[in-house]
């Protein structure tokens, strides 16, 4: 179990860098929310096709959601299948909620007595499990962000103040404000600081009903801002992928980072 | 923000003083919205809203809002008020419903007709300009149509204005009286 699990957070964690790299995604019930007491219910899962759960679910221990006050709201009914994790949140405050797995950490492998070793776990306890006189020690840092984003009655932006840690997308138009036909703005981030030169793919959903993937490919400009033209409404998914060697210990040269969003596109 | 004010205060004054304190601001707004009869196996009454926008295409006022106010355990049928997608984004979302003189319940097939005058709340802070009527109606397991009607306020003469739904709405005209 334990070691299905550090596989399956292997998996995520090296999505970025892998050539045939499937796609992880949160899928919201939908997205714009009135009433008087307002539910949704969210896939999440990791597939090559969007948004079909066929590959392996998206587990939920890292999920974070931020409430419209700023603080942290919790899900509720969360399971795991084969395909796909689930939950669902209650909206009970007016506002935009942010949605998102936040997986960082560091991912270690070195050889024991001629055993292969496998760690995982976070820059506090590396220094106290990962043997200093390693052989081959291997070291990678990872930091991703799989989020969605969710609104009753009236968008507000407090839960999406950037937490300053890996890419960040601020919005320039709020993610619960896009429209075919439209050009919504974001402003990219890295470590909190607007980052230039990244490059995001950007794939509508229901890709089995077409032949071509139809991706939109964008980069940040100098300060540090995309723009997207939706060409058709539908639930779109958004990535990009990054290195440097900002690590949180000196071991690990390298590290990774992704991020990952699911913006609902509505028609006019 | 002054001037269009002092605009408004002088024409009035003027109208006032030549044709006499009752005239003035006299203007009356007539809208007839068809609601189709639908020949369909589930059939609900339409969410429709009507309201006026700017040249900015911003709300300038909104006139009626018709939706379904009977209480239910997910709301008042303001669960699916965001169904009414343009009206939803460009005022309803930072309303609160029910908004006196503006929220009504749902209606059924038939022509309603709806009359403002220029002294109701609904126009009285309407600046002279160019405007749009705009009509949106979303009906569960049903469609959305969303029709525009131009006009100038106040009108000077007559003005008149139609347009001609195909699915959820029929035929909707807009008379100004000076």
């Amino acid at each position: 179990m334990k070691r299905s699990l550090i596989l399956a957070w292997a998996l995520v964690a090296a999505l970025p860098l892998t050539a045939s790299a499937h796609k992880a995604w949160l899928l919201p019930s939908q997205t714009v929310l009135a009433g008087n007491d307002p539910w949704i219910s969210v896939d999440a899962a990791v597939s090559n096709d969007l948004f079909y759960f066929n590959h392996v679910p998206l587990r939920l221990d890292n999920l974070v959601i931020i409430a419209p006050d700023g603080n942290q709201a919790e899900a509720q009914n969360g399971a795991t299948g084969k395909y796909r994790s689930v939950f669902d949140l209650q909206l009970q405050q007016q506002g935009t909620y942010r949605l998102a797995i936040i997986n960082s950490g560091l991912f270690a492998n070195w050889q024991e007595n001629g055993e292969p070793k496998r760690w995982r776990g976070t820059a506090a306890n590396f220094a106290s499990e990962v043997p200093a006189n390693a052989e081959g020690l291997r070291v990678s840092e990872s930091v991703g962000r799989i989020e969605t984003f969710v609104t009753n009655g009236a968008p507000s932006d407090k839960a999406l103040q950037p937490t300053g840690k890996g890419i960040e997308l601020v919005p320039i138009t709020h993610p619960n404000d896009l429209y075919a036909g439209e050009t919504a703005q974001f402003r990219v981030l890295l470590d909190g600081k607007p980052a230039e030169g990244l490059e995001f793919e950007v794939v509508r959903g229901g890709t089995r009903y077409r032949d071509a993937q139809d991706e939109l490919k964008v980069t940040s400009n100098a300060k540090g801002e995309i723009s997207v033209t939706w060409p058709e409404p539908g639930m779109y998914w958004l990535e990009t992928t990054s290195q440097d060697s900002q690590t949180s210990v000196p071991q690990a040269q390298q590290r990774r980072l992704s991020y990952v969003a699911t913006l609902e596109v509505l028609p006019q | 923000m002054l001037k269009p004010l002092s605009l408004v205060l002088s024409t009035w004054v003027i109208a006032g003083s030549v044709l006499g304190p009752t005239t003035a601001r006299a203007e009356q707004l007539e809208i007839v919205v068809e609601i189709p009869q639908l020949d369909v196996a589930e059939y609900h009454r339409p969410y429709v809203a009507l309201w006026i926008e700017g040249a900015d295409q911003k709300t300038a006022t909104n006139l009626a809002v018709w939706y379904q106010m009977r209480s239910t355990a997910e709301g008042h049928g303001t669960k699916w008020l965001p169904d009414l997608r343009q009206w939803w984004r460009k005022s309803g979302r930072t309303l609160e419903v029910p908004i006196d003189g503006v929220t009504g319940a749902t209606r059924p097939a038939g022509k309603h007709e709806l009359k403002f005058d220029a002294q109701q709340p609904h126009l009285a802070d309407l600046k002279p300009g160019q405007y749009t009527l705009v009509i949106e109606a979303a009906r569960e397991v049903g469609g959305r149509e969303l029709l525009k009607i131009p006009f100038t306020w106040p009108a000077k003469t007559p003005q008149s204005g139609k347009a001609q739904g195909k699915t959820e709405l029929g035929t909707v005209t807009l008379s100004i009286k000076p």
